[in-house]
């Protein structure tokens, strides 16, 4: 394999690594208008209080990988998306200081939450937005025209969809992370999710094989559609035991029975799995290009040096970050308790 | 001055950089030390057993969760902020930089947030001895950091090690890129320069505990403690600070000329400026309070030594004078302070009368944010003093801006300015709150210590509660929580 290809791949697993990570978190705020009280929202920032900032770490990580890896678009995609860019960095940076503030505030805590949701919500829609915008193909110029251009029918839809997505992300986490009337409510919720998602994601991979003959080709052409065929199919499996989990965890809090461990854990793996068979999807419309229509990894890829340089760091580093990344959750593996002790 | 969209763009975004550098060194310079202090107390502790240190290390650790996380949202800005907003430079030098901070985010920023939470939240779930392993952890990783980001700045300084290939800088030599002719000097000088800030800044809040008669053996404690660690610190940095001097003025020689107001092509004999209004039109300076000859003893050790003065290039390729002349004065003037504080501190000491001293208390409460002080006007020297040149000598800074609309810069430049603004108000507000509210007393840390020695003991013992009385939350725990 040449090396160009190896730092392709590991840019795809630094971003899927952030959208699953960050993903619940994120999520975690979309989910906030939900639920109504002080005590439920403190909650549920304690589900994740101590694992947002590595989690957030992946995005810089996918950053510095493709600035060091593929230099050229590095610059050209983050200056033709400049907008979103910055407009999800400012809901990141309000969603992030509000971790450390709500939980010291007293008069203020009600902006504090509505900072954490609203920022989070922000950053979400503009991920979800640039995805579309990538998808779609930015033009050449596009950085001299107006970014009202990056409001389409399609990029709205995937910024709805993504938003959509990690909100059911941090459903199934909560299932797993907590008790009681939050469980039950995530479960809920999660349900109508699993609907809106799953929809969303036949209309995004419908519009995006229609909207390009290549990508037609892609999916449809030869045998192309055969093979792929696991990936919807995964994709309905998926949703469908996703569902399924939910139900059951729904109907136990109806019944008041305990709910199965098995149904209070699957349902994020399941989740975690419907998110990694859509990267996958995206992957086989767009691979090789990182700026479709524009620039692929091997045009914009970095001098050898460079490359050769980081191998080590990768080869070392990423298997021990994320040894260490899991042996952190494992400390904090179970259920979230709200008695526990801060710092 | 008439400007055409693009330099108007450019100056936005320039402009937008230094505003958000500038807010984000902040946060890592109280951190970096911080961190390591609070490293210190916790193995302290471990080691004598004495408390004054746990509550130490646990009063502290959350006026740094708050600097830790403003630190880490207006960092993850800056790494995106090259790409959107220097597009051209990104390309030109991302063989080189890119690879560099990789580094950083791979070996720092995942261990510091991995331990971050351990160190946080992790006092009830892991064994004492694993917690200041995990404070131990995050420090290291707040100066490997500061390592591979100073290599990458430090490179920009004094570029090494690199070849141009079809317009662009690729790597000849790892080694040179990193340990760059200024990479040693910088380092020390930032890593140290940390620890004063948060020497000051715990000194600070101890002596203002004192001042109100609250607090007393904590306070007394650190206030000793960080009055022994200025002493070696503040004489250490200055000197560090000498070497530095001299390294720019062997590589940067109009970075030098600039901070010491130096206008002739080449000057014997030159006096050290105490103050001076530089005037960069008539190339000279007004009102100079002078002190004759020291300059050059102190940059060449000789009373007669030549340097070069900033009419040895033309106009265009000189920085801003006047800024970063009074930024050099600021910078050493505080550090001169600092060391005078220190040394009051030993003399207040040797006398016996070093915690009866009103007037030291005040002095030092104001002493709080002089380390955040420095280091801004110290880095307003490094980075202005390198204009017009991006890359010393070979990339210039309005060369290599994104061609954004001016319209889209500005727009981003107000969201930031209102974001930070508030921010930083809110970050000063909550400081306050923590250092008011008073460290945790020795009973709550008693309670805690049940938790820290039998691990795992504490979470099963409140769980067996929790299922008696099924809604535990709110009020009680929200106490022990802020």
């Amino acid at each position: 394999m040449d090396l160009a290809l190896f730092y392709f791949l590991l840019l795809g697993f630094a971003i899927l690594m952030y959208v699953l990570l960050d993903g619940f978190d994120l999520g975690i705020g979309i989910l906030y208008p939900w639920f109504n009280s002080d005590a439920e929202h403190d909650h549920l920032m304690r589900s994740v209080a101590h694992v947002w900032d590595g989690n957030e770490t992946w995005l810089v990580f996918g950053g510095v990988i493709l600035f060091g890896a593929f230099p050229a678009a590095y610059a050209l995609l983050l200056s033709s998306l400049y907008l979103p860019i910055m407009l999800m960095l400012i809901g990141l940076i309000f969603r992030g200081v509000a971790f450390e503030y709500r939980f010291k505030s007293t008069t203020s805590k009600k902006w504090w939450s509505r900072a954490f949701s609203l920022g989070s919500t922000l950053a979400a829609f503009c991920q979800g937005l640039m995805l579309g915008a990538l998808v779609q193909g930015v033009p050449a110029n596009s950085i001299s025209q107006s970014s009202l251009l990056l409001l389409t029918p399609f990029t709205l839809l995937t910024g709805v969809a993504v938003v959509a997505g990690y909100a059911l992300l941090a459903c199934a986490y909560l299932v797993m992370k907590s008790r009681g009337a939050i469980q039950h409510k995530a479960a809920q919720r999660g349900r109508a999710l699993v609907w809106v998602v799953m929809l969303a994601m036949a209309v995004v991979s419908l519009w995006t094989a229609l909207g390009s003959d290549q990508i037609w080709q892609r999916w449809f052409g030869g045998w192309h559609a055969l093979m792929l065929l696991p990936l919807p199919l995964l994709s309905l499996m998926a949703a469908r035991l996703l569902y399924r989990d939910l139900g059951r965890v729904r109907k136990s809090h109806h019944q008041a029975r305990d709910v199965v461990e098995k149904h209070e854990d699957r349902p994020f793996w399941l989740a975690v799995s419907l998110f990694v068979l859509a990267f996958m999807g995206l992957l086989v419309s767009l691979f090789p290009a990182l700026l479709p229509g524009q620039l692929s990894y091997i045009d914009a890829v970095a001098p050898d040096a460079s490359l050769w340089f980081m191998l080590p760091g990768v080869l070392i580093f990423v298997p021990l970050i994320l040894s260490y990344t899991l042996w952190g959750y494992r400390i904090f593996a179970g259920k979230v308790e709200d008695y526990e002790q801060g710092y | 001055m008439d400007l055409d969209s693009a330099q108007l763009s450019a100056i936005l975004s320039r402009i937008q950089f230094a505003f958000t550098v500038s807010f984000h060194i902040i946060f890592p310079s109280i951190t970096i030390g911080l961190a390591t202090l609070i490293a210190l107390w916790e193995g302290l502790w471990l080691k004598t057993a004495n408390p004054l240190y746990l509550q130490l290390a646990k009063f502290w650790i959350k006026p740094f969760a708050i600097t830790f996380g403003m630190g880490v949202v207006s960092g993850i800005v800056l790494s995106y902020e090259f790409g959107t907003n220097f597009s051209k430079f990104s390309e030109l030098t991302g063989a080189v930089l890119g690879p560099l901070m990789a580094y950083e985010v791979l070996t720092a920023f995942f261990l510091e947030a991995g331990f971050l939470g351990v160190m946080l939240f992790g006092w009830q779930r892991v064994s004492a001895k694993l917690h200041f392993f995990a404070s131990c952890t995050v420090a290291v990783g707040t100066w490997i950091s500061a390592f591979w980001i100073i290599a990458a700045n430090s490179w920009m300084q004094t570029p090494a090690g690199y070849v141009m290939v079809d317009g662009k800088f690729e790597v000849a030599s790892w080694l040179e890129v990193i340990f760059n002719p200024s990479m040693p000097y910088r380092l020390s000088h930032m890593l140290l320069a940390s620890l004063l800030t948060a020497t000051f800044v715990v000194m600070a809040t101890s002596a203002w505990y004192l001042r109100r008669k609250q607090h007393q053996a904590f306070a007394r404690k650190s206030l000793s403690m960080t009055l022994w660690l200025a002493l070696i610190l503040a004489p250490l940095q200055a000197v560090v600070g000498d070497f530095h001097g001299l390294n720019v003025k062997e590589h940067q020689p109009i970075k030098l000329a600039a901070m010491e107001g130096i206008w002739p092509e080449r000057e014997a004999n030159v006096p050290l400026l105490l103050f001076a209004i530089p005037d960069p039109k008539n190339e000279t300076n007004h009102f100079e309070v002078k002190v004759p000859g020291l300059a050059s003893l102190i940059l060449t050790h000789q009373w007669h030594g030549e340097l070069q003065g900033l009419k040895s290039v033309p106009k265009e390729d000189r920085p801003n004078v006047p800024l970063v002349f009074f930024s050099f004065r600021i910078m050493v003037g505080l550090g001169m302070l600092m060391i005078l504080i220190a040394v009051a501190g030993l003399w207040l000491r040797w006398r016996g009368t070093l915690y009866q001293s009103h007037w030291f208390f005040t002095l030092c409460s104001f002493m709080a944010p002089s380390g955040v002080i420095a280091v801004l006007a110290g880095w307003y020297v490094v980075e202005v003093g390198r204009q017009p040149w991006l890359v010393h000598g070979l990339v210039r800074t309005m060369d290599v801006v994104s061609p954004l609309p001016p319209e889209r810069v500005a727009l981003s430049l107000s969201l930031f300015v209102i974001t930070y603004s508030l921010l930083f108000g809110v970050y000063l507000y909550f400081f306050r709150k923590l250092i008011k509210k008073g460290p945790p007393s020795l009973d709550e840390l008693q309670q805690l210590q049940i938790g820290v020695k039998a691990s795992g003991y504490a979470v099963s013992f409140t769980k067996a509660l929790a299922a008696d009385t099924p809604v535990a939350p709110t009020a009680t725990h929200s106490e022990g929580k802020i």
